[in-house]
């Protein structure tokens, strides 16, 4: 029983532009962010944090913050009722650092309060007094590699070291390249603060939560070792998201304002300013990857060396599958018979690193298109060809043995960006905003030289190593009104948009109502790793297509019909004879309540030598950027960015053009001007004014293509679009920038003195 | 440090054409606070503090300013317009449908303070080419759409008012 394909896409169904169901509210201010909850009798929360990388608390005294008017409660690791340490993989990282024990990165909790109003909160941490023993930090992460006496944690220095040996060992190249590279510390700059609401039981027993998170269930289940509640006592329900990018997956002010709303026994927010959040969630690895390359006389690549450092900060968050993911696509979307890579996660004093958006490929995807270009030019061709020659297809091997059994269009990919239409020369006109340095007019026409630049990448889609990653929704249809319930973060991403098309074109309805999101259905996983298209969306596709059958089987029974003869044609049910109403009306008395949990296929550990089927599918994509450089000033314009992604099939064309042009400023960003600056683990810049992000006049023209190949192994064919376009476009900018200044430029951002000193 | 709470006093706000009072509140409450916690106005929002990212923009006596860097208590013989006062529900105004229409809203978080911004420049220059609009909301951050389907949203409202 299929439904019968309409000639016309319906509005609103898979493959059209829907319109999001939450446009309306948030284009009127109406939509509820988690930092807009509110509850009578509310109070306010706030943390007290280290001002110092590496310190003993000797002792906390909190009695002048208590004397404060309209205080309720000061809290410390001594109010932890259940486990004191939380983590997604591993559980080292303290609610609040505890007297006796160390603070381990700038920013680490030690108190909460609760207070009547945000201005009391900050008194009353002002308030409290810390005595620290100062010790001195560790912030080079090749100390923890070379090995230390001094142990951070006791848990150990080193999160993860994992080496990969595969092919042959002896491969020389005719050709080789090498090079050291070096990534900053990108921050995810949501814009919309984290902020939660706590509100207790009556009786004490329970809480729950309106929070803005990646994963409602695995929060619920951090959330509730810490409180020393059982699961079912603590209910999270999604505040709305304002972005996350990654920075929402672990736990930062969650456990802090339960604890605060039980022991006040009233209700809690917290909301963080700017500040507190660069120091209140983790950051994008910062790396130092060096790579030889091993090639014959006409490019092709016979062998790969790298050795890869990421520096995991104070705590492990991600920091082991942040690794894999980096390593296990060094060789980038090319063909590679043979690797030998080392590699560390390693923890320091400085700030704690976990999931950022392209988790690892994009450390990973900067060294092996910088080196890409290396060599292309020993070989003497150009940047297209020499990827062209080395494409990989399907049925390729990754230097960890697995073989790429998705559709792999590499070669098509960087063909159809080739085709994209250049940007016009530097206009000669006099807008000075068309130019480098912008309205700062600094820049001289004269010395402006142009720069075209390719970078190409692969993304792995969904969790790895063996996770059971999985998704549950819930579809049902009452007197012919159709609900979808599932955990799923909406983050911004539009997965409620893409819900009600998958419900529409499966049941046959245009009207199709959302549930509340939150923990009262099974876990969604994670809204990350470009998964949720494919997980959720297989698993709304499961209930809705249930949910189909067994309505027709209720028809069936009903009106007397054939079974096997329904089915829905557009917004009708029919025999194919004389039978036809629209599902609507045919539904109209009948209850239909389906549950579906959708699962990818296993994957496998790494082994020692790093081999092993650890990802479930991949995505492909390339870019070519165009770049302005004013070579005195070091300034820098990107004038253009031509993408083709493979997606497997277009969903929702509009939005996969949202995903395409937000991703590829983040990398943008990246790649010209966001760093967190980290001095001797302090944190230089924790605000907007000095941590610089993209703006409207910095974002560049953008030419996207979808290369559409139907992906099999996908439940809707497609494929995740939220990564792939913030990994390659960061090397084809500085590609370009390396053209327009003959520089080596091995680190980015790339700063305006690497270009003119 | 004093073990008392903040001063506080009471005053009255012009917001969207409404007389609103606020009562016992701190002096040193930004617009954009009392705006939010204390008049049930939330679709401002506050994302930097500093004036830099535009989540809070609000038209006070004709200009487009970053509300949290206003003092509530300073705006209290101005004109205020906020998003709630542009449009809501199924009177949605031009600015706000098209940005629906081209897909300009993602997380939605900057939405509001883009739609004023938006609407104010729009009010003073009835047809901004790309880089007079791209320059005039450049004071608003957005970390999703990456400003093209903003700026689609833009023009559709430069041309749609341009032919009505």
């Amino acid at each position: 029983m299929t439904t019968a394909v309409s000639t016309r896409l319906r509005e609103g169904t898979l493959g059209t532009s829907a319109v999001r169901p939450d446009a309306n509210a948030k284009v009127s201010g109406s939509f509820a962010f988690s930092s807009d909850m509110w509850a009578d009798g509310m109070l306010w929360g706030a943390t007290l944090r280290s001002p110092h990388p590496r310190a003993r608390i000797v002792s906390i005294d909190v009695a002048a913050a208590l004397a404060i008017d309209g205080v309720s409660c000061v809290i410390t690791a001594e109010d932890v009722p259940g486990q004191l340490t939380y983590g997604l993989i591993a559980q080292d990282q303290p609610v609040f650092a505890r007297v006796g024990d160390e603070v381990r990165y700038v920013g680490e909790p030690v108190a909460a309060v609760a207070a009547d109003h945000p201005e009391t909160c900050r008194r009353a941490l002002a308030a409290i007094r810390v005595d620290y023993e100062l010790l001195t930090p560790i912030t080079d992460p090749e100390i923890c590699i070379a090995g230390t006496e001094e142990t951070l944690h006791p848990d150990g220095n080193i999160f993860r070291e994992q080496r990969v040996v595969h092919g042959d060992q002896s491969v020389t190249g005719d050709i080789v390249v090498e090079g050291t590279y070096v990534i900053g510390m990108q921050d995810q700059a949501f814009l919309g603060l984290e902020a939660a609401l706590a509100l207790p039981d009556h009786d004490g027993s329970g809480v729950e939560l309106y929070i803005a998170t990646q994963w409602l269930h695995e929060d619920r289940k951090q959330i509730a070792a810490c409180l020393g509640l059982a699961e079912e006592k603590v209910r999270l329900v999604l505040g709305g998201v304002g972005g996350a990018f990654g920075a929402r997956e672990d736990i930062s002010l969650q456990v802090h304002t339960c604890l605060l709303a039980l022991r006040t026994g009233r209700p809690v927010r917290i909301a963080y300013d700017r500040e507190e959040s660069f120091y209140g969630h983790v950051h994008r690895h910062p790396a130092t990857i060096w790579m030889r390359h091993h090639a014959d006389l006409d490019g092709r690549i016979r062998r790969v060396e790298a050795r890869v450092v990421f520096d995991g900060g104070a705590y492990c968050s991600t920091s082991p599958a942040v690794l894999v993911n980096g390593i296990s696509q060094i060789q980038g979307p090319y063909k590679c018979p043979s690797a030998t890579v080392e590699s560390w996660a390693v923890r320091t004093n400085n700030p704690p690193c976990g999931a950022m958006r392209g988790f690892g490929v994009v450390q990973a995807c900067f060294a092996h298109e910088s080196q890409m270009d290396k060599l292309a030019a020993a070989v003497g061709v150009d940047p297209v060809e020499i990827r062209l020659r080395n494409a990989m297809e399907t049925g390729d091997v990754l230097v960890t043995g697995q073989i790429v059994d998705d559709v792999a269009p590499v070669e098509r990919c960087i063909r159809e960006t080739a085709a994209l239409p250049m940007p016009p020369m530097t206009p000669d006109s006099d807008d000075y905003r068309d130019i480098p340095g912008g309205s700062g007019l600094t820049a001289d026409r004269r010395h402006i030289r142009r720069g075209v630049g390719w970078g190409v990448s692969i993304k792995n889609l969904m969790y790895s190593e063996g996770f059971d990653d999985f998704s549950t929704a819930r579809c049902r249809v009452d007197d012919g009104v159709v609900t979808i319930k599932f955990a799923t973060a909406e983050v911004g991403q539009g997965f409620v948009m893409l819900a009600q098309q998958i419900a529409r074109t499966v049941l046959g309805v245009d009207e199709v109502l959302l549930d509340t999101i939150d923990t009262q259905i099974g876990s969604a996983g994670s809204t990350s790793a470009s998964r949720q298209t494919w997980m959720s969306g297989g698993a709304v596709d499961a209930a809705c297509r249930a949910a189909r059958e067994r309505l027709l089987d209720l028809v069936a029974e009903r009106d007397g019909l054939e079974r096997d003869s329904l089915s829905i044609d557009d917004l009708e049910i029919t025999d194919g004879l004389s039978y036809r109403r629209t599902v609507v009306d045919a539904a109209r008395g009948l209850h239909v309540d389906e549950t579906a949990e959708y699962r990818h296929p296993p994957t496998e550990d790494l082994d020692e030598n790093g081999q092993g089927n650890c990802h479930v599918a991949f995505a492909f994509v390339a870019h070519r950027a165009v770049v302005d450089v004013d070579l005195d000033l070091g300034l820098v314009k990107v004038v253009q960015v031509a993408t083709a992604q493979d997606v497997g099939r277009v969903l929702n064309p509009l939005s996969c053009v949202g995903q395409v042009e937000g991703g590829i400023a983040q990398g943008l960003g990246l790649a010209v001007m966001e760093e967190i600056v980290v001095d001797e683990g302090l944190v230089r810049n924790p605000s907007f004014t000095d941590y610089l992000l993209p703006t409207f006049l910095d974002a560049p023209e953008v030419v996207t293509s979808f290369v559409e190949e139907f992906e099999p192994k996908s439940p809707l064919g497609a494929k995740g679009v939220g990564e792939p376009p913030c990994i390659s476009v960061t090397p084809a900018i500085v590609n370009a920038i390396r053209q327009a200044t003959g520089r080596e430029l091995p680190r980015v951002p790339v700063r305006p003195s690497d270009i003119c000193l | 440090m004093t073990n008392h709470s903040p001063p506080t006093l009471d005053y009255h706000l012009s917001v969207n054409g409404r007389q609103l009072d606020v009562q016992d509140a701190w002096i040193g409450e930004s617009l954009l606070y009392v705006l939010r916690e204390r008049l049930g106005l939330p679709g401002s929002k506050g994302a930097c503090e500093q004036g830099e990212c535009g989540s809070c923009t609000v038209v006070l006596d004709g200009r487009a300013v970053c509300s949290c860097l206003v003092l509530a208590a300073s705006a209290v013989d101005s004109e205020i317009t906020t998003i709630e006062g542009l449009g809501s529900g199924q009177a949605l105004g031009d600015v706000q449908q098209a940005f629906i229409d081209a897909g300009g809203v993602q997380c939605g978080f900057c939405t509001p303070g883009f739609v004023v911004a938006v609407h104010h420049l729009l009010s003073a220059h009835e047809t901004p080419n790309d880089n007079e609009i791209k320059e005039a909301l450049s004071g608003n951050i957005c970390r999703c759409t990456g400003y093209g389907r903003i700026l689609e949203a833009v023009r559709e409202v430069v041309v749609r008012r341009r032919k009505s």
